[in-house]
């Protein structure tokens, strides 16, 4: 028989504990692209000088290959003797990757708050840190949140690339189970399987996160 | 060498991609073209379903489960056709999203207007929608052509020797690793950089004659 019903609850457990180091590494790897993409999208409003270069960057990153990006973050970076293992310089390059995505999200944002709310921040003499703290973050994140949360799920769909490196994550641990046993129909099919439940269980989430902001914003 | 494979495969694709995210939306916005309601129904519902399947699930995970599992089934494709199928229907699925924006961006009056100077279904799409809708889509189509330029590097990990594979067998060969990555990171660069330029000239063409209060 083409699936094996005692094999594919066998493969289950493992591929289970497989899903948590994906999981870590989303989380992981978004933490960095959202707190760097603020970064770079705060950054870009301070002037030419700053913004040139940090343009270019986001660039570079955004039309290359995120597998290149791992390659050359674990294999290119020992020899500047900076040794970081899978893991790491796998959920550095995803997070990498994706603060470029994300600092367009929140440049967006940014650009849609009124000139007069900055305007009135600089008539209280409110000091920049403050200006960015109480008045204009609190206004740009809420509206941008779906659109990060896209990039979360897409992040997501990206991990079975830290493969590549040999990180022992869903895809990597289903290769290893395949090439022991050769039968890759049930754990390669339980990725895919594990891979469309937790994206759309994802994609729910964000739909409700949503829209309890956006009744927090009608408020 | 590997560049040519690489170009070869985007091209393959973009062909494929574009075929089916024409079909899917199509489908759905062209009932008098195809044979009847029930024809439509069953074009949408595949299309939906598509469109689920291969924008939702991960590409690399498409692509080993076409690569490992389906030699199982007694179906065996070259790794190439696989790379192929995978990469297409994967971004065909985004591909047909941006079809059906770009045709639901059209002004309804031009869908009236047309209707009321007594045009067929099909000259009011050749002469009307589709002059207006395919200006809209070209930007959306650039962007997913880099994606999809990006995404070929995922099938160096189903044997198939392009670029990334390549890069990967000389570090193992010669350990230039720092010239080799930087090197591989710059043609995909320049790639993207082309494709970027290629698709400006071709908005260029196609907003020819199209007044729509921007400045030429």
């Amino acid at each position: 028989m083409l699936w094996d019903w005692t094999y594919a609850l066998e493969v289950l457990p493992v591929l289970a504990k497989a899903a948590i180091i994906t999981i870590e590494a989303t989380f992981l790897g978004f933490l960095i692209a959202a707190s760097l993409g603020l970064a770079f999208a705060i950054l870009r409003m301070l002037g030419p000088v700053v913004a040139t270069p940090i343009t270019i960057v986001i660039e570079l990153v955004r039309s290359t290959p995120l597998l290149i990006q791992i390659f050359f973050l674990y294999f290119v970076l020992p020899k500047f003797g900076v040794t970081l293992d899978a893991f790491t310089a796998g959920v550095l390059a995803l997070g990498l990757h994706y603060a470029t995505y994300c600092s367009e999200v929140y440049r967006a944002g940014l650009e849609n708050i009124p000139r007069g709310q900055w305007e009135a921040s600089t008539a209280l003499n409110l000091s920049l840190f403050t200006t960015f703290k109480d008045i204009i973050l609190p206004q740009a994140i809420p509206p941008i949140v779906p659109a990060l949360g896209n990039y979360l799920v897409a992040l997501f769909k990206e991990t079975p690339l830290l493969s590549a490196i040999a990180v022992l994550e869903l895809m990597q641990t289903a290769k290893i189970l395949g090439s022991e046993t050769f039968r890759y129909v049930e754990p390669i099919t339980l990725v895919g399987l594990l891979f469309l439940v937790m994206s759309l269980v994802a994609a729910i989430g964000i739909r409700w996160v949503e829209r309890a902001l956006s009744r927090r914003i009608a408020r | 060498m590997g560049l040519r494979s690489i170009i070869a495969l985007l091209l393959a694709t973009i062909a494929l991609v574009a075929v089916l995210s024409t079909l899917e939306p199509f489908g759905i916005f062209m009932p008098g073209l195809l044979s009847g309601a029930w024809m439509t129904v069953r074009i949408a519902a595949l299309g939906s379903f598509l469109a689920v399947v291969f924008g939702v699930a991960s590409a690399l995970v498409q692509l080993f489960w076409l690569f490992f599992v389906l030699p199982d089934f007694g179906i065996s494709l070259e790794p190439y056709t696989v790379a192929v199928l995978a990469l297409g229907l994967n971004v065909g699925a985004y591909g047909a999203e941006v079809v059906r924006a770009a045709i639901l961006t059209v002004p309804r009056g031009q869908w009236e207007a047309a209707t009321a100077v007594n045009m067929t279904q099909g000259q009011m799409l050749r002469r009307i929608i589709l002059p207006q809708a395919v200006l809209t889509m070209i930007p959306p189509w650039g962007n997913l052509f880099i994606e999809l330029l990006k995404s070929t590097a995922l099938v160096s990990l189903i044997t198939i020797s392009d670029l990334s594979f390549k890069a990967q067998e000389m570090n193992q060969t010669t350990m230039k690793t720092i010239d080799i990555f930087t090197l591989v990171l710059l043609i995909y660069l320049a790639i993207s950089l082309a494709i970027t330029i290629a698709m400006r000239l071709l908005e260029n063409t196609a907003s020819r004659g199209l007044a729509r209060g921007r400045a030429h």
